[in-house]
């Protein structure tokens, strides 16, 4: 039985249908944002684990120049570990028709029966090798398809100095390498790194490896302490050349993908709650707003016998009608929204399946937060409402009282009324202009907050490869071979300039903190690969100290002055204590730099380089590159430009991609503000400006007295909403930097200008939709009946 | 016979359609010459009001047509309508109707910074015994000051005609008197056409012509041969 006040619930909400759709689109646009985001990344997390369980990803990987087999038997028996695997893998260079550069490729071998106890592929296409089949390669389905490699095409690789050629049988996926990056690359890119699966006896012919392996696959029994394990394995190894054991949260693969969720899940964290909070303020007000304006409804109702509970029900029904329609609308898009973005992403990250998994805190957040702002925004002003004696609430309200806003006869003298009229709104009700300043500074910080980090991307892409890196090319090294090679590059016609480095596999300590990474050894001033200041002035190499990244210092927690712990991986496995001697402002991954000469120095191995840098002449870069695959030196070839674009792939459609999103939210939000903000001056203002009709005062003069309102209150909130943008800019750039990558806050006039415009454009769009209110006012109406 | 200030032929006025159609004027011919107070008396929803608003531009007749001296009102683009506002009326309103956040004065400048030739405002305010009030906002004033305000507001462009709806409505008798001296005497010294909405029958005393409504149409209209001065209407 519908009573007659839910009756006039129904009839109310269907009367005031397209501004309960506004504040509902709003409302619905942060829970969108809210469930989109979360569920975005519990189903990501939820994939991975499942792709990782399904294919058996290795917990720790333990690299060693040669072991025989039986040592196997040994790291099973230890304590923790559940499973093992061995296997041999090996660098190839892979030579391709349509490649200037070969291509640096991880070799693996695999059991014929494709059944590993860790580490198994997925065979998308073709087969696995078979027995007595050594020429049968199974490729990296990612790397094939880069290069348009199917199954029956030849390949040629060199390894371990021989070159061979292959039958491609087969492309496979594997959770090992989602992402790849050749050695000494930050960003990982299909086409530039391949991984070939090769059959038991291919490789033990290839490296020399037969009866042994050169890499143990491990994973952990319940329960087990990773940190025991690896150091277990570690001492079981050492006596093979074992590298050090490393886990999951070292592999390449995983860590990118780890990185990359962990950043989508920061902005999950820190962007969807603001927009939130800007919608339930603005839901707060309007709800406000519109309670207000029912008064002598409400009078009415009480003149009637209702009691202030009643009708203080029947108003709150109104508003979480609105509110959680909003609210419901929200988590239906957000879930349609979160598929789509996890669709997205799902071939971004590589995965073959999708488990979708939702998050049920988010709906609760945003039906909760949806419900409360629009309680609160009601409830203020039925209390406010319900201490008037029913008549007073029937009558129209006394004249607003101006003559405590005072005449500002100085500055008003020289104003026309209406512009008065403007101003006095200000004086007379500040807090009620605040209000709305307030909305549309939030506005306006959204937009800045957001245009600040697409400028911080720009920026990010251009001081990486623009600034600190001037080179062209950089050719890596087979292993760390004699400084000499650098003067044989350099005699290569078109090269104008080479820059050796040496980088060294560590592992950084300080404390508690540890980050698994390189030292890279640079000339004393280096010129094509420099590590800057904050404010891009070059920092000299130092011998006796490093130069961390911002970063790395922010990772381990260390201060210019502080030391640290170095554990080098390689060669002799010395172990430093250095002191930190400046930080350098990176983008680029969470790089350590130190003179070449006292890195070479401290390993007892001097006037080595593991890659050059080159400057070329663009125009003979094919001649060069032909050259560069001939010296039986280089193990590979990355030119600048590639990587850059692998770079700006990877910022676009990774966690980065989510800004362009955010941004179309941020302006639907900010322009329903402004709307919002126009409609409720007209609702206040609407008599008034039937009045001045009335008088002889045309459309447009009647329409600047509410106008000019928004303009100054838009006006206002520029310079407020650009300082909160400014904030606002800092909490986003933290959530979308990752280990990978440091977004840069930059500030651009143009960024400021462009938001501007944004609010500007908002505010002009809903000032001339509410200006055709105001024209099409019913002036007879509007000077009868209430204010 | 004296120049004419409205003229009206058969206008009828409809608000909504079908059964529940409210007629709220049914045909309605009318000619009012120019100088006159003229007082249109009728009960609530006799159609007094639609007429009022039709002549002053506020709303469109159904059917038939009106003529403000020799321009005719219902052939007039909203443009024009404004301008006509603008330039030759004064109106004045049960509820006053002033701009709640101007003082006194400022509501008065309102309308002299759009008029062509407008009295000073203070003059204004000083025909309506206001002159020492003009700082006050209406907040500060009382009914009858407010709605004194109006009337100056209404007479400071010194305009053709006054369209006054109840303007005596929300006040007590002696205000009230007041008010109506107020429009008199701006009749009398400016010449100014003065048409007065109204259901309070005393009114009709001081008019020059009274017009009765009742149904939409209407029912009477006689000169009034020995008006009297609002000071002397007896409530």
């Amino acid at each position: 039985m519908v009573g007659p006040l839910d009756r006039k619930l129904l009839r109310d909400l269907w009367r005031m249908k397209g501004q309960a759709l506004a504040i509902a689109v709003v409302m619905a646009l942060g829970v969108t944002m809210q469930v989109m985001m979360s569920g975005l990344v519990s189903s990501l997390d939820e994939t991975r684990r499942g792709y990782y369980e399904r294919y058996r990803l290795a917990d720790v990987i333990a690299p060693v120049t040669r072991a025989p087999e039986q040592v196997l038997h040994a790291l099973a028996a230890l304590e923790g570990v559940g499973a093992v695997e061995g296997r041999i893998g090996g660098a190839a260079l892979i030579d391709l028709p349509d490649r200037d550069v070969p291509l640096q490729a991880q070799a693996l071998t695999l059991p014929y029966d494709d059944a590993p106890a860790l580490n198994a592929i997925r065979i998308e296409a073709g087969r696995l090798f078979e027995r007595g089949r050594p020429d049968e390669v199974v490729v990296l389905d990612s790397f094939a398809a880069a290069h348009g490699l199917r199954p029956g095409d030849a390949l040629a690789a060199t390894m371990n100095g021989a070159r061979r050629s292959f039958r491609i049988v087969g492309l496979a996926r594997s959770p090992e390498f989602l992402y790849s990056a050749a050695p000494g690359e930050m960003v990982p890119d299909d086409s530039r790194f391949g991984v070939l699966w090769l059959s038991p006896a291919t490789m033990a012919a290839a490296f020399d490896m037969d009866g042994a392996f050169s890499e143990a696959l491990i994973g952990l029994g319940r329960g087990a302490n990773e940190q025991a394990v690896l150091d277990a394995v570690d001492r079981v190894l050492e006596p093979y050349g074992g590298t050090g054991a490393y886990g999951r949260e070292d592999m390449f693969s995983n860590r990118f993908v780890s990185e990359e969720i962990d950043g989508l899940r920061e902005s999950a964290r820190a962007v969807p709650p603001m927009f939130m909070a800007v919608a339930a303020f603005l839901l707060n007000i309007v709800i406000a707003r519109m309670v207000q304006a029912e008064r002598e409804e409400i009078g009415l109702l009480k003149a009637f016998g209702y009691r202030s509970a009643e009708i203080g029900v029947h108003y709150l029904k109104l508003v979480l009608a609105i509110a959680l329609a909003g609210a419901l609308l929200g988590c239906l898009a957000g879930v349609a929204a979160g598929r789509g973005m996890v669709q997205l992403y799902l071939a971004f990250f590589k995965f073959p399946f999708l488990v979708f998994r939702l998050e049920p805190a988010a709906f609760a957040t945003g039906i909760g937060v949806s419900a409360l702002a629009a309680t609160a925004g009601g409830a203020i002003v039925l209390r406010r409402i319900f201490a008037l004696q029913p008549a007073e609430a029937m009558r129209p309200p006394a004249p607003a009282d101006y003559a405590s806003a005072g005449h500002w006869r100085g500055l008003t003298r020289w104003l026309d009324q209406p512009t008065r009229m403007v101003l006095r709104r200000f004086t007379r009700t500040p807090f009620r202009m605040a209000g709305a300043v307030l909305g549309i500074t939030c506005g306006m910080a959204l937009s800045v907050g957001m245009l600040t980090i697409h400028a911080g991307f720009s920026q990010a892409v251009a001081l990486s490869f623009d600034v600190i890196d001037r080179s062209e090319a950089s050719v890596t090294f087979t292993s760390a071979v004699s400084d000499k090679v650098l003067h044989e590059l350099a005699r290569i016609p078109g090269v104008e300039r080479v820059e050796g480095r040496r980088g060294v596999a560590v592992i950084l300590r300080n404390g508690r903190q540890s980050h698994r990474g390189s030292i890279t050894g640079l000339p004393d001033a280096p010129e094509l690969n420099r590590a800057l200041t904050p404010a891009l002035a070059p920092i000299p190499m130092r011998s006796e100290g490093l130069v961390l990244s911002g970063a790395l210092a922010a990772k381990l927690k260390l201060e210019v002055g502080q030391t640290l712990t170095v554990e080098v991986r390689e060669g002799a496995r010395p172990v430093l204590r250095l002191p930190v001697v400046a930080v350098a402002d990176s983008v680029l991954g969470a790089p350590a730099y130190m003179a070449m000469e006292g890195l070479n120095r401290a390993l007892g191995e001097p006037g080595r380089v593991s890659a050059a840098a080159l400057r070329l002449d663009e125009a003979r870069a094919p001649e060069i590159y032909a050259w560069l695959k001939d010296l039986p030196t280089v193990a590979g070839v990355s030119l600048k430009h590639e990587a850059r674009d692998a770079f700006v792939t990877v910022m676009n459609q990774g966690a980065g991609w989510t800004r362009f999103i955010m941004s179309g939210m941020a302006f639907v939000i900010t322009f329903g503000i402004i709307y919002n903000a126009a409609r409720i001056a007209l609702a206040e203002r609407a008599r008034d400006l039937a009045s001045l009709r009335v008088i002889g005062f045309s459309k447009a003069e009647a329409a600047y007295v509410l106008l000019g309102e928004l303009g100054l209150v838009t006006l206002l909130a520029l310079p407020l909403g650009a300082v909160l943008g400014a904030g606002f800019a800092q909490v986003l750039a933290a959530a979308y930097s990752s280990e990978l990558y440091t977004i840069p806050v930059v500030f651009l006039p143009a960024t400021f200008g462009s938001a501007a415009l944004v609010v500007i454009a908002g505010a002009a769009i809903s000032g001339l939709l509410v200006k055709r209110d105001v024209d099409r006012a019913d002036l007879v109406a509007a000077l009868k009946t209430r204010d | 016979m004296a120049e004419l200030a409205y003229r009206a032929e058969a206008l009828t006025r409809t608000y909504g359609e079908g059964a529940s159609a409210v007629h709220a004027l049914r045909g309605v011919d009318l000619q009012l010459p120019a100088g006159e107070i003229v007082v249109l008396l009728g009960p609530s929803g006799s159609g007094k009001s639609t007429l009022l608003n039709i002549l002053g531009g506020l709303d469109r007749p159904s059917s038939g047509r009106a003529w403000f001296r020799d321009r005719e009102l219902t052939a007039m683009t909203d443009r024009q309508l404004t301008r006509y506002r603008r330039d030759h009326l004064g109106f004045i309103f049960q509820f006053y109707n002033l701009m709640p956040s101007l003082t006194a004065e400022e509501n008065v400048e309102l309308v002299t910074e759009i008029a062509r030739s407008p009295m000073p405002p203070h003059e204004a305010l000083a025909l309506v015994g206001l002159g020492a009030r003009r700082g006050h906002f209406p907040s500060q004033l009382s009914g009858g000051e407010q709605q004194r305000v109006a009337i100056a507001r209404a007479v400071a462009k010194q305009p053709d005609v006054l369209l006054c709806d109840e303007p005596t409505g929300a006040l007590d008798s002696t205000t009230g008197r007041e008010v109506l001296g107020v429009l008199q005497h701006l009749n009398q010294s400016l010449g100014t056409t003065v048409l007065i909405v109204t259901h309070a029958a005393a009114t009709a005393a001081m008019a020059d012509r009274v017009i009765r409504f009742a149904d939409g149409a209407i029912r009477s209209e006689e000169r009034n041969a020995s008006k009297l001065r609002a000071e002397e209407i007896e409530w």
